[in-house]
């Protein structure tokens, strides 16, 4: 059998888009939450810086047409109360300069109100100014009193590396997370295919019934076209073994007038030559009449061990049948049948299947046997086992080495000049199988087959 | 761009004059040393002689220059002049925070650092290495006979009711040329109420002021001062004619100046500086050996009495030139009563 050529695999490709997708949300979550966090530390400290410039612009007073600012000590002090910040301020009204640090970045335009915020560089270090204004009616007329106040951002880097990590660790803690979630599920996902895959490769060889397991609503179009083809390939082979006994059956019995005719012809020739030739056709049709026979046997055992029987059979006693049965061939071939050992020894089975196993066994025996020489057959019974052996001085198994001998129509290497259509092992391993049995094939060392037939008991 | 930024109120103190004027000066080590370190500072020579002294037989190799000069001084050096100093020490808080926050002080780090209490060092760039807590130095002839007063209310008492003994002999800061007096002031007025009154007792007395501590103290060791207001306990500690008066720390609150150490950015020897100010906070932390820090007032006062000033940005809200007229102005109505 060769192996089905693969193109990537579902489970691969399911993690992978999994793990993908968990890649990019988690990176997503670090950006938004890393984004989110830093706007709010934005705002909480331009929310400091815009109290102290509204504290300054709140102690501002007009007296005498002047402005006069009480500086409060709050407006400055507040900007350094968790961490050390450098702190600068500046106050103008319109464009003079009135106090403070007179370079301190001017913001650009009011837009929506009159608080506004702007990072910039001053004296060497990046910094974040609110600046904020209110009208003031001074002897020069109304003009804006604006104070601008700026602080280091100390804190704030410190905030936002720690944001930052916090937010690298709940994107790897998600990515994880979803990583683990993503073999979980790449593996159940997969799971029915392996249960079905295991389901039909534990199947026996001749199992072609349809899948019955539940599977899930993807795989029912897979399934029942497996089903489909398997009821196809049932009806197909139950086709050809009925055609097979069919022709088998039809060509048996004019072959078996053939014969009769052919010996009747062999009496009346007198011609050595032709005497020889009339002898080579009754072999030939012999040959053809016991390929026939076997292939019935075959398909009558394909169908009872689909539809086994479940008779007690007495396996001492259909064996010392089989024996007798055989008398005339043994007698003919001048070969012994000798019955060693019969244990009572009853299994549940059938036993037309039994026997046949027996006969071809036996017959099988008898055929590779030279003349005068014995067949030895025994039951045994023990405790675990119930074990039917027979042996012969045959030449034995040329190759024991695989299963090759059991295939339909394999004749062992040296199977020529004996009558045999290949079929007798494997029906005899077909019934032994269907009875739970197993089928030994071996040599004894003084030479000759030996095969054994063995039935656990339980 | 400096001079620009420079917008003091500090400005109106230091008159027309434009070289900055340094009151004393001194050579410790040897002269022919391989290195040098240039010290501005705000403490007498004498004041901070041992510590120096300390650190020579230490670093035989080093020659310490010493200039004294006053702390507004100290800042137009730096400040305006550009001068080269490797490390500035005063005890203006508010002008070595204004040093540094204006980016003219090196930042510094190390092991002696690290271990700072968080009210010693702002920034890494300010440290502290003295607690100075500001005190009455009362003399003992001139109060012969009065109860000792405790805190400002008794002082205020004591005054209001012998103007007799009191008149011409108080004897307090002009925060106009002190940077320290004008530190004390504006803390005590931030504290209290008990300050603008007490303030103006001391102005219907006809009070004497001075630039220095030292002056106070001497004065009142002649005789010629009856109480000195806002005195630097350290300095009258060490005073040698220590038995002619009483320094009493009020027991409402007393400020407590620290005296800094900063490397300004003019330094041309930046790790001669860091290893001498490191030196410096080894023999203050954590109870060091310093020769300039054995108060032990300190220890007896009741902790929660002591207004420790705190570093930072805060203390550039007087430096503004709106809060300094403003202050120096209600300052001097209430102490100028002629």
């Amino acid at each position: 059998m060769t192996a089905p050529t693969t193109k990537g695999s579902i489970r691969q490709r399911l993690l992978i888009l999994l793990l993908v997708n968990a890649a990019v949300v988690g990176l997503l979550l670090y950006l938004v939450v890393q984004s989110v966090a830093r706007q709010i530390a934005q705002e909480s400290q331009d929310n400091i810086l815009a109290a102290s410039a509204i504290s300054i612009l709140d102690s501002a007073r007009v007296t005498g047409g002047e402005i006069s600012i009480d500086l409060p000590y709050s407006a400055l002090s507040m900007l350094d109360s968790v961490t050390d910040e450098r702190a600068f301020y500046a106050i103008r009204l319109n464009d003079e300069f009135l106090s403070g640090y007179e370079n301190l970045p001017r913001p650009g335009d009011y837009v929506g109100g009159n608080t506004v915020f702007q990072s910039a560089a001053y004296l060497g270090e990046d910094v974040r100014i609110a600046s904020t204004r209110r009208s003031f009616a001074t002897d020069q007329g109304q003009a804006f009193l604006e104070i601008s106040v700026a602080q280091t951002l100390t804190g704030m880097n410190r905030t936002l590396t720690r944001i930052s990590s916090i937010s690298f660790g709940v994107g790897i803690g998600f990515f994880v997370l979803s990583a683990l979630m993503a073999m979980l599920i790449a593996r159940s996902t997969t799971r029915p295919l392996h249960r079905l895959t295991a389901s039909v490769s534990r199947r026996g060889p001749s199992d072609l019934s349809p899948v019955a397991a539940p599977v899930p609503s993807e795989m029912a179009p897979l399934v029942s076209s497996l089903n489909n083809f398997m009821s196809r390939l049932q009806l197909s082979l139950s086709r050809s073994e009925d055609f097979i006994a069919e022709a088998a059956h039809r060509v048996r019995t004019p072959l078996a007038i053939v014969r009769t005719q052919a010996e009747i012809t062999l009496r009346r020739v007198e011609k050595p030559e032709n005497r020889q030739a009339v002898r080579e056709m009754i072999r030939a049709i012999d040959e053809s009449s016991r390929t026939a026979g076997q292939l019935l046997d075959h398909a009558m055992v394909s169908f009872r061990t689909d539809h086994l029987s479940n008779e007690t059979v007495n396996l001492d006693v259909l064996a010392q049948e089989t024996v007798e049965r055989l008398q005339p061939l043994s007698e003919l071939r001048e070969v012994e049948v000798k019955v060693v050992r019969l244990d009572p020894a009853a299994i549940r089975g059938d036993s037309i299947l039994l026997q046949s196993a027996l006969l071809n066994l036996l017959d099988n025996a008898l055929k590779y046997s030279s003349r005068d020489s014995s067949v030895e057959v025994s039951v045994e019974k023990d405790d675990t086992e119930i074990r039917i052996e027979i042996s012969d001085t045959g030449p034995g198994f040329p190759d024991l080495d695989s299963g090759q001998l059991l295939e339909r129509f394999a004749r062992g290497a040296n199977a020529e000049g004996v009558v045999g259509s290949g079929l007798g092992l494997t029906i005899v391993d077909e019934v032994v199988r269907a009875h739970g049995g197993t089928l030994t094939l071996s040599n004894k060392t003084g030479g000759g087959a030996c095969v054994v037939l063995s039935f656990p008991l339980g | 761009m400096r001079s620009l930024i420079f917008s003091l109120g500090l400005m109106c103190l230091s008159t027309l004059s434009n070289a900055f004027e340094a009151e004393d000066h001194a050579v410790f080590g040897d002269e022919d040393a391989g290195q040098v370190l240039r010290i501005i500072s705000t403490a007498d020579i004498a004041f901070f002689k041992p510590m120096i002294q300390s650190y020579l037989s230490d670093h035989p190799d080093v020659a310490v220059d010493y200039t004294v000069a006053s702390s507004s001084e100290l800042m137009r050096a730096l400040y305006e002049e550009d001068l080269s100093f490797d490390l500035a020490i005063s005890s203006a808080m508010d002008l070595q925070t204004k040093l540094a926050n204006d980016g003219l002080a090196q930042r510094h780090s190390s092991s002696q650092t690290q271990n700072l209490p968080d009210w010693a060092v702002w920034n890494e760039m300010v440290f502290a290495f003295t607690q100075e807590p500001a005190a009455f130095v009362i003399s003992n002839k001139a109060f012969e006979g009065l109860p000792l007063p405790e805190n400002r209310q008794q002082l205020i008492n004591i005054l209001r009711q012998n103007p007799e003994i009191f008149r011409g002999r108080v004897g307090t800061y002009d925060i106009r040329q002190s940077g320290s007096g004008y530190l004390f002031a504006t803390q005590d007025a931030r504290a209290s109420d008990t300050y603008w009154r007490l303030t103006e007792v001391i102005g219907t007395l006809d009070p004497k002021l001075y630039c220095c501590t030292a002056d106070m103290i001497d004065d009142v060791v002649s005789g010629e001062l009856a109480i000195a207001y806002n005195v630097l306990a350290s300095y009258a500690e060490q005073s040698a004619q220590s038995d002619a008066f009483t320094i009493i720390l009020p027991s409402d609150f007393a400020i407590v100046m620290l005296r800094t150490v900063l490397i300004p950015t003019s330094s041309e020897k930046p790790e001669l500086a860091a290893g001498f100010l490191d030196f410096v906070l080894s023999q203050t932390f954590p109870r060091g050996t310093s020769p300039l820090l054995q108060s032990t007032m300190l220890d007896d006062a009741n902790q929660n009495a002591l207004h420790r000033i705190r570093l930072g940005p805060g203390l550039l809200v007087y430096l503004d030139q709106f809060k300094n007229r403003s202050f120096i102005a209600e300052w001097e109505s209430a102490i100028l009563q002629d």
